[in-house]
C-alpha cells in the first residue's frame, strides 16, 4: 500500500460577500499518495483553485472561510495551524507555483536573490551556501548558465524560462507536495511540452507529489496517474488516469471528454455541454449539474447523489450507478473510448494503474 | 476546382518600428488565398504573426508592402470613406478576449446595433430593434438580453454577443482570432458548434486564428502554419495533420497533449532547432507545392527532397 501523505476529509469553503455566502467548494473528500500526481480538472469557478489555495491556507480570511472538514498533513489539521506554524509548511514541504510566471516573480529583485529568499528563510545555511544551493536548482530546472542568469531580473527570461526560475524557487527545500495551479495554460503548446516533461522529471529525482491543477485533458492524460473531476465546488468523479479517460461514470465527465473534438472526426457536430455552470451564492437542489445534465434522472433535482464505488480507485458521484436507475447509452465518442478500457485492463494484468 | 478566391494575400509584409531605426518583421512576406465559404485556419506559437496577418487584412494596421485583395478589389492603399464603408462591411472581426472586447457602458443592443446604425441598415427605430433581436436568438440568446450590460454575462454569452456585433452588417468574411480561448472547455464546444452553423446557413468564409490544434483542425478546411512572420507549410486539415512536412509543422504537432493516456505515454516528442535546414547564405527560400495543394517554405534542395519523399 502506497504512502498517504494529504488527506482533505470532506471540505467546506465559503466566501461572504455582499450579496450572501457563495459556496465555493461544498464537501471536497481525496486522499493524495505519496509519489503521485493526482489531477484536478474542471471549469472556472468549479473550485478547484479555491481547493488547493485552501491547502496552502492562502485564502484571505475574510471573506473566506473553511466552514468545515479538516486537511491532514503529517498528522497536523492545517485547518487548524496558527499562521505562525502554516509558514513553516508553506513554501517548505508543501510549495505551489501560478499560471503566471511574470505576476509571480518580483521585477525589482534579481532571479538568485528571489531564489536564495526561499532557501534561507527555511534552510539553516550561509548565504554562501544559499548561493551554491540557488545555482543547483536552476541547473536542475535546466537553465543553462546558472551563474550569470542568478544576476539577472525576470524581464531578461522568456515565460518558459521564467516559469522554470518559479519552478526553482518552489523546489528549493525539497517539497513533500508540490500544487501546480495551470502552470501550462500561459505558455505556448512547445513551451508547454518542456516544462511538463521538466516536471516529471524532477517528479521523478525526487519522489515529491504533485497536485495539478487544469482544464486542458490533454495535459491530464500526459501527466496524471489519477484525476479527479470537480464540478460546482464538487468531485463528481475520481479515478485512475485510464479509469476517467476510458471508463468514464459521471456525465459531466462525458460531456467534457466528448467536447473535445478528437482528431478523427470532422463533420459530426461537437457534442456540447449545454448552459452553463450554476451560481453557487444559490446551489440548486438536488445534483448541482442536472439542469445541464440530458441523462438527468428525477431525483437528482430532489437529493444529491453519494459517491459509488466503481472499483477500489474508481468513485463517481451520479444516481446512474444506483442498481435501480435506467440503462443509459453516453456519448458515441465515450462509447468509442470504453471499448479500449477492457484491452487496457487485460494488457496492463488485472488493476489499471496511471 | 471551380473554387472561386473570396481573399487573396499576395506577399504580405508588416513591420513594426522597434527604435533605434531597427523593425521587427511581425509579418514578413506571406502569401495565400482563402477560398469562399471555407475556413482557414491559421496557426502557430505566440509572436509568430498570425495575429498581426489577421488584423492587417482587416486593415486595422496598413500594411508595410504586399497586397490583400477582397473579391479582388485592394483592401490597402488610398480608399475614400465610402470605398472603407463598404469593405468593412463585408469583412468582421471576433476578437480573442470577450471582456476587453465590448464596451462595458454599453448596452447589448446598443454594441450589436453599432454597425447597424454606421451603415444605415435600418430605417426606423423598431426594424432597428427587431434586427438586435434576431442576432440575439441567431447566436443563442434572449431577446431580454438587449437592455442588459456586458458585466452581468458570462464569458461564454460575451463571446456571442461579439459574435452577433460581427453579423449584424451582414459580412461576407469573419476573421475570429482566437474566439474561443478565453473559454471553458465545455462552453467552447458551444461557440464552436454557432461558428460552423452559421456558416452553414449564411454561407461565411472564416479566418480562424488560433493556438490550440485539435480545434483548429476541427473547424478548418486548410490550415497555414506560421513560424517567425513567414508561412512555412500550408495544406488541407487532414493532411497537414496526416503528413506534415516541415520539421517545425512536425514539432509543433509532436507538442500538443493528446486526451488520451495510452498515446501520451509513449509520445515522442520532435525538437524543431532552425539551424537544422543548414541553409547556405543567399539560398532562396520559396514556398513551394510539394503535392498538389500542400505547399511548403523549402529551398531548391529541400523541395528534390521532399517530392522525392511525398509525391
Amino acid at each position: 500500500m502506497v504512502e498517504k501523505i494529504l488527506q482533505v476529509n470532506d471540505l467546506h469553503i465559503s466566501f461572504d460577500i455582499h450579496a450572501g455566502e457563495v459556496q465555493a467548494v461544498r464537501g471536497v473528500t481525496f486522499d493524495l499518495y505519496k509519489g503521485e500526481t493526482l489531477a484536478i480538472v474542471g471549469e472556472s469557478g468549479s473550485g478547484k483553485s479555491v481547493t488547493s489555495k485552501a491547502l496552502m491556507r492562502l485564502l484571505p480570511t475574510p471573506p473566506s472561510r473553511i466552514k468545515q472538514g479538516e486537511i491532514l498533513f503529517e498528522g497536523k489539521d492545517l485547518t487548524k495551524l496558527s499562521e505562525k506554524d502554516m509558514q513553516s509548511i508553506r513554501g517548505a514541504k508543501i510549495s505551489m507555483i501560478f499560471q503566471d510566471p511574470m505576476t509571480s516573480l518580483n521585477p525589482t529583485m534579481t532571479i538568485g536573490k528571489q531564489i536564495m529568499e526561499a532557501i534561507l528563510k527555511h534552510q539553516k545555511l550561509s548565504k554562501d551556501e544559499a548561493r551554491k544551493r540557488a545555482i543547483e536548482l536552476l541547473q536542475l530546472v535546466g537553465i543553462k548558465n546558472a551563474e550569470l542568469r542568478m544576476k539577472q531580473y525576470p524581464h531578461q527570461f522568456s515565460g518558459g524560462m521564467r516559469q522554470r526560475v518559479v519552478i526553482a524557487i518552489a523546489l528549493a527545500c525539497n517539497p513533500k507536495i508540490l500544487i501546480a495551479d495551470e502552470p501550462t495554460t500561459a505558455l505556448d503548446v512547445t513551451i508547454q511540452a518542456q516544462i511538463l516533461e521538466l516536471m516529471k522529471d524532477i517528479q521523478k529525482k525526487l519522489g515529491m507529489s504533485i497536485i495539478f491543477i487544469t482544464h486542458d485533458l490533454g495535459v491530464v492524460a500526459n501527466m496524471a496517474d489519477r484525476v479527479a473531476v470537480m464540478y460546482a465546488g464538487k468531485i463528481v468523479e475520481i479515478g485512475t488516469v485510464d479509469e476517467i479517460f476510458y471508463n468514464p461514470k459521471h456525465p459531466y465527465t462525458w460531456g467534457l471528454l466528448a467536447s473535445m473534438p478528437s482528431l478523427d472526426h470532422k463533420d459530426t457536430e461537437l457534442y456540447s455541454i449545454p448552459g452553463s455552470p450554476p451560481d453557487l451564492l444559490n446551489p440548486p437542489k438536488g445534483d448541482a449539474f442536472a439542469p445541464r445534465n440530458p441523462y438527468a434522472l428525477k431525483i437528482d433535482y430532489e437529493l444529491e447523489p453519494p459517491m459509488f464505488q466503481v472499483s477500489d480507485t474508481h468513485y463517481a458521484a451520479t444516481w446512474l450507478l444506483h442498481e435501480m436507475a435506467p440503462k443509459v447509452e453516453p456519448p458515441a465518442v465515450v462509447r468509442e473510448r470504453m471499448k479500449r478500457f477492457a484491452d487496457i485492463v487485460a494488457r496492463k494484468g488485472g488493476k489499471p494503474r496511471g | 476546382m471551380a473554387r472561386q478566391k473570396l481573399l487573396e494575400v499576395k506577399n504580405l509584409k508588416q513591420y513594426f518600428p522597434a527604435g533605434r531605426g531597427e523593425v521587427v518583421k511581425a509579418v514578413d512576406g506571406v502569401t495565400f488565398d482563402i477560398y469562399k465559404g471555407e475556413t482557414f485556419g491559421l496557426v502557430g506559437e505566440s509572436g509568430c504573426g498570425k495575429s498581426t496577418t489577421g488584423r492587417t487584412i482587416i486593415r486595422l494596421y496598413e500594411a508595410t508592402d504586399g497586397e490583400v485583395l477582397f473579391n479582388g478589389v485592394n483592401v490597402h492603399g488610398k480608399k475614400t470613406k465610402k470605398e472603407l464603408k463598404e469593405l468593412n462591411r463585408k469583412m468582421q472581426m471576433i476578437f480573442q478576449d470577450p471582456y476587453a472586447s465590448l464596451n462595458p457602458r454599453m448596452t447589448v443592443a446598443d454594441i450589436i446595433a453599432e454597425g447597424i446604425d454606421i451603415h444605415g441598415l435600418a430605417k426606423t427605430k423598431e426594424e432597428r430593434m427587431q434586427r438586435v433581436y434576431e442576432l440575439l436568438e441567431t447566436v443563442g440568446l434572449n431577446r431580454e438580453h438587449a437592455s442588459r450590460y456586458p458585466h452581468e454575462f458570462s464569458g461564454g454569452q460575451r463571446q456571442r454577443i461579439g459574435i452577433a456585433r460581427a453579423l449584424a452588417v451582414e459580412p461576407e468574411f469573419i476573421i475570429a482570432d482566437e474566439p474561443i480561448s478565453a473559454l471553458d472547455v465545455s462552453i467552447q464546444a458551444q461557440v464552436v458548434n454557432l461558428l460552423k452553423r452559421l456558416q452553414r446557413e449564411k454561407g461565411l468564409t472564416y479566418l480562424f486564428i488560433a493556438h490550440d490544434l485539435s480545434m483548429v483542425k476541427y473547424i478548418s478546411d486548410r490550415i497555414g502554419v506560421m513560424y517567425f512572420g513567414k508561412m512555412v507549410e500550408l495544406a488541407e486539415s487532414e493532411e497537414l495533420y496526416r503528413n506534415p512536412i516541415h520539421p517545425y509543422t512536425k514539432a509543433l504537432l509532436s507538442a500538443i497533449p493528446l486526451p488520451d493516456p495510452e498515446t501520451e505515454r509513449t509520445r515522442k516528442r520532435i525538437v524543431y532547432d532552425p539551424a537544422q535546414h543548414g541553409y547556405r547564405d543567399g539560398e532562396e527560400l520559396e514556398f513551394r507545392e510539394i503535392t498538389p495543394g500542400h505547399f511548403v517554405l523549402c529551398s531548391e534542395e529541400e523541395y528534390k527532397r521532399y517530392r522525392a519523399m511525398y509525391a
